[in-house]
């Protein structure tokens, strides 16, 4: 039988890829990064690095860099709360996780934005947990009805409960991390067993161009010890924080990636570290950040091209949109993205649900998107060899009545060469009519309804979700919070 | 093997398609000597309801549908000789003409109703594609038939419904026939406008509407 061909998208030429590579690992010996963490930049003065105290700047000499990539995993593997499921993040494996963190969320009812509350995040991971497409769940909503200082914490809590899925986090402090990854530990039983079989990925955020933050450096150093595998989320704006040409930006992105990669080897060799980000073309006509652009995604494309290149697994934030509504606008982005981002061959995918460039999630956008990233799998699984002969069989004594629809061939294969989405309207006119003239959103939100009724969460042991309950009180405490909202199960 | 697993398997071979299956079964059924009444009403019959069922709750597509509809007409391409013989007179729920109207070469979702039509128990006679409007009045005459079904995919060739309709009440003949009218540019609107008795939206929509139509 003739091997599928897995349809592949390449935007950079090898030469190109290797001139951005040569230049980010310049600035990075040159020019240095800002490293605004102690603890960081003590380990870089140990490992020979040029260090200035003072400007906290560091200059990373091309050696190094070289050694931590090859002490970087190539690919590492992802493993569901009740370690039934695991899942390869790297080679050409692509797995799409709702965008994170939306600070608002879509209302279908009155098609506006709104603060998220509780019951919001528990519907949002509810459905996450049930869309067949979206392998890992994120914490990809703050609750509003909780104080800011533990909004972190408070998302993995609910997360870890509703979904059963892995997790793609993250810190927005830095004492954040200590309740979440002890709430992970709780969950799979110990700190080793965590270490062991990753549950959570967390993003950290360089600040472009070239700055890694007290939080974001401290995220890296604490994954990188406790065994978690940490996101780097490169994110320059063109023209704005980063240079405008494309190629421009992929130097800096490379140079910043590059840079973080050796932050967590340093603190823990052999650490899992994937190579992402969520750089924009900027609007310089409404000084926006639109992640629907084509330029974005050209941008997304290439570096995952050039994260390959350098042997590391890949994320990016692709599959999104910037329309404030579900409209073409919204299904055509979110297309486009899905399906280049799966060509890219990007491993982890952040986008589905998200809409108004990056500050709202939808329920029923992420209902819809699960859709296109079914067709976005089907796509990558390209075109197999089903039979030996093909078809010339089937014409056999072919008369002008024959068809094809009572053939054995024709029920044996059906269901595995074509795919049936359920939100997409493939009705007749007069039926959809017959339906009441609904729109794929509408849809969307009653298939919600239903998805969510068929299938509750699967609920934690008793002594974990206690355990959960006191860790995130804990925190809570800290900050003189005394109650946290009641939570139906 | 009991009576009642042979024929719980009979219903499985249509429930699945098995065109080979449902054959051996109806052979070794004549082989037997089985009241073929029988055989056919609570063995064959149940199985095509209920991939109708299937069809319905969305778990079967049209190549269910299709081949499980050719089943049956296989196995009864095998009984009826038999039946005839014996002089058993099969339950039918209707004569049925059916075709493409002249000028459309379309027969698939003819030939879908036809074969679904005839699974379900209408003794279907189908005159195929780019069918002379002249000929569906005269075999319908001639044959006795109940309904006569008239397919277009095209909507130049849509009028030829409209007018093999008119034809039946210039001739009076409007009483003696039900008309159902179907294909992609079909509506229920259209069916209304030229004074159709039924149209379906689908195949099993189709044998609803027959059904209703013959008071069944």
């Amino acid at each position: 039988m003739i091997q599928s061909v897995r349809p592949s998208i390449k935007l950079l030429s090898k030469e190109f890829i290797e001139k951005i590579i040569d230049e980010a690992f310049v600035i990075l010996e040159r020019e240095g990064v800002f490293v605004e963490n102690k603890e960081a930049l003590e380990l870089l003065r140990e490992a020979g690095m040029r260090v200035d105290q003072s400007s906290q700047r560091v200059h990373i000499t091309s050696q190094l860099v070289e050694d931590c990539l090859s002490s970087t995993p190539s690919s590492l593997k992802m493993f569901d709360r009740e370690c039934i499921k695991d899942y390869t993040v790297g080679e050409n494996c692509v797995h799409f996780n709702p965008g994170s963190a939306a600070i608002t969320i879509f209302d279908h009812k009155t098609s506006e934005e709104r603060k998220a509350v509780t019951i919001d995040l528990v519907k949002f991971y509810c459905l996450t947990d049930c869309l067949e497409h979206i392998h890992f769940q994120s914490t990809g909503l703050v609750s509003s009805d909780v104080p800011e200082m533990v909004s972190d914490s408070y998302r993995l809590y609910l997360g870890l409960q509703y979904s059963s899925k892995p997790v793609v986090t993250g810190t927005f402090r830095v004492e954040g991390f200590k309740p979440m990854f002890d709430m992970l530990a709780a969950v799979r039983g110990s700190r080793k067993k965590l270490a062991e079989k990753p549950l959570a990925i967390f993003d950290a955020c360089p600040s472009p161009p070239l700055k890694w933050s007290n939080l974001t450096t401290q995220s890296l150093i604490d994954c990188a010890r406790a065994g978690i595998p940490s996101e780097l989320v490169s994110m320059g704006m063109t023209g704005a924080t980063s240079p405008i040409t494309i190629e421009g930006t992929l130097v800096q992105h490379v140079a910043e990636n590059l840079s973080g990669i050796v932050i967590c080897q340093l603190a823990e060799k052999g650490t899992p570290v994937i190579f992402g980000g969520s750089p924009s073309s900027f609007d310089m006509r409404k000084g926006t950040t639109p992640m629907g652009a084509i330029e974005t995604m050209m941008i997304d494309s290439a570096y995952t091209q050039i994260g390959k290149r350098l042997n590391l697994p890949t994320h990016a934030y692709m599959g999104l949109s910037d329309s404030k509504i579900i409209d073409s606008q919204a299904g055509f982005e979110t297309g486009i993205g899905t399906i280049l981002a799966a060509l890219a061959g990007v491993n982890i995918i952040s986008g589905p649900g998200m809409m108004n460039f990056e500050s709202c999630q939808s329920l029923e956008k992420l209902a819809i998107d699960n859709e296109i990233c079914g067709m976005a799998y089907r796509l990558i699984e390209g075109i197999s060899q089903r039979e030996e002969p093909l078809a010339q069989n089937l014409f056999e004594g072919f008369t002008s009545e024959t068809h094809f629809l009572s053939m054995a061939h024709t029920r044996k294969w059906y269901r595995k060469e074509h795919t049936f989405p359920k939100l997409i309207d493939r009705d007749t006119y007069d039926y959809w009519v017959s339906l009441g003239k609904k729109s794929i959103s509408d849809r969307a939100s009653e298939e919600i309804d239903e998805l969510l009724q068929k299938n509750p969460p699967t609920i934690l042991p008793d002594d974990v979700t206690k355990e959960l309950q006191k860790i995130m009180l804990s925190d809570a405490k800290k900050y003189g919070i005394s109650s946290l909202p009641e939570l139906k199960q | 093997m009991n009576n009642e697993e042979f024929l719980l398997k009979i219903e499985k071979s249509i429930v699945e398609g098995n065109r080979d299956e449902a054959e051996t079964l109806a052979r070794k059924a004549l082989e037997a000597n089985m009241d073929l009444n029988k055989v056919i009403e609570k063995g064959y019959v149940p199985g095509i309801q209920k991939v109708g069922v299937l069809w319905e709750k969305g778990e079967y597509f049209l190549p269910e549908l299709i081949t499980s509809a050719e089943c049956m007409k296989a196995v009864m391409a095998i009984l009826q000789p038999e039946l005839e013989k014996t002089n058993i007179k099969l339950a039918s729920l209707g004569k049925v003409i059916i075709g493409t109207v002249e000028g459309d070469i379309h027969d698939i979702g003819k030939n879908l109703v036809a074969s679904i039509l005839s699974a379900n128990g209408f003794d279907v006679i189908d005159l195929g594609a780019d069918v002379k409007l002249e000929k569906f009045i005269k075999i319908a005459e001639s044959e006795e038939a109940d309904l006569i079904c008239l397919s277009a995919l095209l909507t130049t060739t849509m009028i030829g419904q409209k007018k093999v309709i008119e034809t039946l009440n210039e001739r009076n003949l409007s009483g003696q026939f039900k008309v159902l009218v179907g294909g992609a540019p079909v509506t229920q609107k259209w069916a209304d406008d030229i004074g159709a008795d039924g149209y379906g939206e689908n195949a099993m929509i189709a044998v609803k509407v027959a059904k209703n139509l013959m008071g069944k």
